[in-house]
């Protein structure tokens, strides 16, 4: 479980997040929604450690991760997969070379044993022939499968996703999503997805954050969407014709 | 004064909490290989015509009779060995490695790779920061050996072909008076220039932010500050050391 205390960010004069409180159970896809410059990435880098928040706190399991010394932030963060929104894969490296780097840098196994991990990581994802390709080779909706793959061949406890489903297809971005909740019931991990894609939201928001202008207006689950009441976030619900639709059908 | 600043304090941690060593061997090795054995066709082409160009001008501006012609390798010997070898050959070295490391990882900044090693609780700027610098400290004063070489050999070439100075005379000029101290020095200061542009271009590709418009700007600063830099610990060193 992670849990958000209190997490304010400014950059200069702007305020992007004004004391923003939110719990993300384990076992569940807990989705971070909002319209673009809404402060979901910062909040999400911010958690990760990759910006200090200016107040607030991370916990992890218990851990205080903001204020934690060196030793336990570098413990903290080798339990945790990112899935970056371009894959952040490392050019001059394989598709395997990617998925072991996280077991050749923090664990001491043997190569047999990290292979084995490799493999059922790549199964996992539905990759299981590309092992020498490399990242210039593959398409969108691989490179997210590989970064996912990298993400959880370590065992990770927590999974972050930045907009996973940015720049691909329809159908390719539910299957992303259909593969991270899948894994985030089968590992038991606490899977954060930061999106602001309305199917990943009606598909698999278990827990849902809606953040506005750097506030959180809203919380929830995908079952409780219809009957939002805060304007703001009707108005991002309903923004597209489709949703709509789907509203009056509800009624 | 800030930029300096954030210079030294990404130095503390590039050498500071680094990852187990068995990591950087094959990283440093790929380094070397990319490092030293990329530039040396471009060193060598480099240094070959300068030992040339020097030869030929030297002997162009010794108009007296009374300057014996062996005079003109000497000078070239000497120019080489406290200047052109090791000062030159930084500069194209800062051209060549310089903007590669900064292309390479603004690159891996702006796509979020530096980000993802980050996350893993990997310290990055070690990481990769650190094989660069020591593959540039191993290889460069290695170039640097190679450049005076051919440096020289330009300059015999030059010197023959053109009948300014007789093969003889050449070889004679080369050893006459010569001081071992000035190979020390030349070492020395390669040291410190591969330390400079591997650090500096380090640097300025860590802290790319942006997009593909920074990582060409990144380039271009790490190539015009690595010159900057060494030419200003070019003449620190020559105060301190000659």
């Amino acid at each position: 479980m992670i849990e958000i205390l209190n997490i304010r960010k400014s950059f200069g004069d702007k305020t992007v997040l004004h004391g923003i409180d939110g719990v993300f159970e384990q076992g569940k896809t807990n989705l971070i929604i909002g319209t673009s410059g809404t402060g979901k990435s910062v909040l999400l880098k911010c958690m990760v450690g990759l910006i200090s928040p200016d107040e607030g706190q991370v916990i992890y399991d218990g851990r205080d991760f903001t204020n934690a010394d060196r030793a336990t932030i570098t413990s903290i963060r080798r339990e945790i997969g990112m899935l970056f929104q371009g894959g952040a894969l490392f050019d001059s490296k394989s598709v395997q070379q990617n998925v072991i780097f996280p077991l050749d840098m923090l664990t001491q196994m043997p190569l047999d044993e990290k292979l084995d991990r490799v493999n059922s990581a790549l199964q996992r994802v539905g990759l299981e022939n590309a092992n020498q390709k490399m990242p210039s080779e593959l398409s969108g909706g691989m490179k997210k499968r590989v970064g996912i793959a990298r993400a959880i061949v370590n065992n990770s406890k927590y999974l972050y996703c930045d907009e996973p489903n940015s720049g691909l297809d329809p159908q390719t971005a539910i299957l992303i999503d259909e593969l991270i909740n899948e894994i985030t019931i089968e590992y038991n991990i606490t899977t954060i997805v930061v999106t602001h894609d309305m199917n990943s939201v009606m598909g698999i928001g278990d827990n849902i954050l809606y953040l506005y202008e750097g506030r959180k207006l809203w919380e929830g689950t995908n079952k409780e969407l219809f009957n939002v009441d805060v304007k703001e976030f009707r108005e991002f619900l309903y923004a597209n014709k489709l949703m709509q639709a789907v509203k009056n059908q509800n009624m | 004064m800030r930029g300096i600043g954030r210079y030294f304090l990404f130095l503390k941690n590039v050498v500071s909490k680094r990852e187990r060593f068995k990591i950087y061997v094959h990283m440093i090795l790929d380094e070397c290989v990319s490092i030293g054995i990329g530039s040396l066709i471009i060193v060598a082409i480099v240094s070959t015509f300068i030992g040339a160009v020097t030869c030929v001008q030297t002997a162009y501006n010794m108009i007296s009779p009374f300057i014996p012609t062996y005079i003109i390798s000497l000078i070239v010997r000497d120019m080489t060995l406290l200047e052109l070898a090791p000062t030159i050959t930084a500069i194209v070295f800062a051209g060549k490695v310089g903007s590669n490391i900064a292309g390479e990882l603004g690159t891996m900044r702006i796509t979020d790779q530096i980000d993802a090693l980050e996350v893993m609780g990997i310290n990055s700027a070690s990481f990769l920061a650190m094989p660069k610098i020591v593959a540039s400290l191993i290889t460069y004063p290695m170039l640097v050996i190679i450049a005076a070489f051919l440096s020289l050999m330009g300059g015999y070439l030059a010197g023959t072909m053109t009948g300014v100075i007789t093969a003889e005379e050449y070889i004679y000029g080369i050893r006459a008076d010569f001081i071992e101290y000035n190979v020390t020095f030349a070492l020395i200061k390669s040291f410190v220039f591969a330390f400079l542009v591997a650090s500096i271009s380090c640097f300025k590709g860590y802290y790319t932010s942006g997009g593909a418009l920074e990582v060409g700007k990144a380039s271009t600063s790490a190539v015009t500050n690595s010159c900057i830099a060494i030419l200003t610990a070019d003449y620190l060193l020559a105060q301190l050391l000659l």
